[in-house]
């Protein structure tokens, strides 16, 4: 089922918590809606959940769930999944109740019957992988099958479109990475239209078809993850995406310069902010004519594909952070305390006024 | 090596205070009205407590509780409910008027009620004009008694219904389930401990309930009398083994109160240790 967003708004009390938004998400797209706490994400989802109204604007709002308009259906009549950040099991009911209760609360109607119900969650608790622990509570599992349990009991009612709030949260890593696999393939198993919220930029990236960014109740960027990583829009999306190195200073014929630091760009007079990727940053035992960033090496990581090198100056607000190969880790036999110089491969700037984003990207 | 705050002089004091201090106000007096009540045999105090009077003060007393009981629930219930899954202006007023029977003295209530629904009164006199009279009779002592302990249900649901929030109930909503069915299965099994417990308190007051019931009852003998009235009736016609007989009586209500309130605790500190 697809859903149309168009002219969604909200605040509570004095604050704006959504910005007019418009947003499209086609059948069986699962994606993901990215930002920071306090960008407006939890309350999109749940103004398309219906849990929360979108405000009365002068143009008209308006929720279509395929062809259906919902903007004045009841929450319960919407025929949605709701997975909440922190669960919200039922604490005083078993697993298998939990994931009941969905079907036992349908109209005598449309209600299946004791055996159906009984197969249904059975099907479901299996498919989660929880089928011994129907008899359990709530606080008798962890986190992460808590987790599954709201997903099945989400997946009973059979929603049109299933909406997660911070779904892993509030679990480790590795738990993280499994669920997170795993919902991905039951994503193109049951193939429904799935919406989430994350402040995790990994997960987002992962996980998402398409990932809209938020911040400050705007969206300023939808698109597919690799689309998002390479070309942002603007500087708070290529800030949100990553880590990033600042490099400010004004620039002066050519020569940027930033204390005893400079470096040669083909840019205008004026103050000038660059940003940098820690991959993009290259150290070696020399400056060059072109290029002098003195820097001193204060932390190491060598954990993973790269080692992770942290960097200080005296031209520098906040440190540096360089991702280095192990090769040129041990060529340059790199310890704490160390002097080096930064030499960018490629550097991007954004335009200050908003309306012009432009973004460019240069080779150094 | 010793933890903080574990001084064991400190400790055998303070535990040597508190059990002499309970002995002396609490057991004591306690042991002493059952003396007092059997003083002169069983069979006095049988004669006593069978006596028509006491009965009716007996069936007035828990018949106003029980009547009590149900109103300060649904009261106690919707107030709850209101003031934790609502926002509006004047909510924290609402959550401090609350507590006006607390801090008021019972007597006072009596006297408003009075002032009230007297013959006399503003509302009063209208209501004699239809021929209904509250005051001096059992409807004024419920309406008193009912002011008295209706904070005690909201009171304790008020902090646990605002700790647990609402997710539940909107994961029932998301799940299609109409208000009543979350009620019934959502909401009240979550907070069935601490409405019991409210009830209990309800319970106890309002068996209890002095001040503002003998200024609206009259304390008419074998028709407003409650037990507490009762009681100090007979104690004011040197009755002593009667009164004490009353107080035995109330003091057994209590301790089952008590006793009720234990088992509930226990049984809660049971259901935690289990999960």
């Amino acid at each position: 089922m697809s859903i149309r967003l168009e002219n969604i708004a909200k605040h509570f009390g004095n604050t704006q918590a959504l910005e007019p938004v418009n947003l499209d998400i086609c059948e069986g797209e699962l994606v993901g809606l990215l930002g920071p706490s306090g960008s407006g994400k939890t309350t999109l989802l749940r103004i398309i959940a219906g849990l929360e109204s979108a405000d009365r604007t002068s143009q008209p709002s308006r929720i279509m769930f395929g062809e259906r308009d919902v903007t004045q259906v009841h929450v319960r009549d919407r025929r949605i999944g709701f997975v909440f950040q922190h669960y919200a099991l039922f604490r005083h009911m078993s697993v298998y109740d939990n994931v009941a209760f969905g079907l036992t609360v349908m109209p005598k109607k449309e209600r299946p019957s004791n055996g159906e119900i009984r197969a249904r969650v059975f099907r479901l608790l299996e498919m989660v992988k929880l089928e011994h622990l129907a008899k359990r509570y709530p606080a008798q599992l962890s986190g992460g099958q808590q987790q599954r349990v709201s997903l099945a009991r989400a997946l009973a009612v059979k929603p049109d479109v299933l909406l997660l709030d911070e779904p892993f949260g509030a679990l480790d890593a590795k738990v993280r990475q499994d669920l997170r696999r795993w919902l991905r393939r039951l994503h193109s198993e049951l193939n429904f239209t799935s919406v989430f919220v994350t402040h995790d930029q990994e997960e987002a990236l992962e996980l998402s078809d398409r990932v809209v960014v938020m911040s400050n109740g705007r969206i300023e960027q939808i698109d597919a993850p690799d689309t998002l990583y390479h070309s942002p829009k603007n500087r708070f999306v290529f800030e949100f995406l990553g880590d990033v190195n600042h490099l400010e200073g004004s620039v002066n014929n050519g020569v940027l310069t930033c204390g005893d630091a400079y470096l040669h760009v083909d840019l205008s007079n004026g103050p000038e902010e660059l940003l940098l990727r820690p991959h993009e940053v290259r150290l070696a035992e020399q400056a060059s004519d072109t290029c002098h960033l003195p820097v001193v090496v204060t932390a190491i990581s060598p954990v993973g594909a790269e080692v992770r090198v942290e960097l200080e100056a005296d031209w520098l607000a906040k440190p540096w952070l360089a991702t280095v190969r192990h090769a040129d880790f041990e060529r340059l036999a790199m310890k704490r305390g160390q002097r080096l110089f930064a030499h960018p491969r490629q550097w991007h700037r954004f335009e200050e006024e908003p309306q012009n984003t432009a973004r460019q990207t240069r080779a150094a | 090596m010793r933890r903080i705050g574990d001084a064991p002089a400190v400790k055998r004091l303070l535990i040597g205070a508190a059990l002499v201090l309970s002995a002396l106000f609490l057991l004591l007096p306690l042991v002493a009205i059952f003396a007092q009540a059997f003083s002169q045999g069983v069979a006095v105090f049988w004669a006593n407590v069978s006596n028509y009077f006491t009965l009716h003060a007996i069936g007035l007393t828990l018949g106003v509780a029980l009547l009590t009981i149900p109103i300060c629930l649904v009261f106690g219930v919707a107030l709850a409910w209101l003031v934790t899954r609502f926002s509006f202006p004047g909510r924290r007023i609402l959550q401090t008027l609350i507590d006006i029977p607390f801090a008021v003295s019972p007597v006072v209530a009596g006297l408003i009620y009075l002032l009230l629904y007297g013959r006399n009164g503003w509302i009063g006199s209208w209501l004699d004009g239809h021929d209904i009279q509250l005051m001096f009779a059992w409807p004024g002592i419920l309406m008193v008694t009912v002011f008295v302990t209706c904070p005690f249900v909201a009171r304790e649901l008020i902090p646990l219904m605002q700790a647990q929030g609402s997710r539940e109930e909107e994961a029932a909503a998301t799940l299609g389930a109409r208000g009543w069915t979350t009620f019934w299965r959502i909401t009240l099994p979550n907070i069935r401990w601490a409405l019991l417990y409210g009830v209990i308190l309800t319970n106890a007051r309002a068996v209890g309930e002095f001040g503002a019931v003998s200024v609206v009852s009259g304390a008419i003998r074998g028709q407003t009398n409650t037990l507490p009235l009762h009681l100090e009736q007979l104690y004011q016609d040197y009755n002593a083994v009667g009164a004490f007989a009353c107080a035995a009586l109330l003091a057994l209500i209590a301790l089952l109160t008590l006793a009720a309130k234990a088992s509930l605790e226990w049984r809660a500190s049971r259901r935690e240790a289990l999960l």
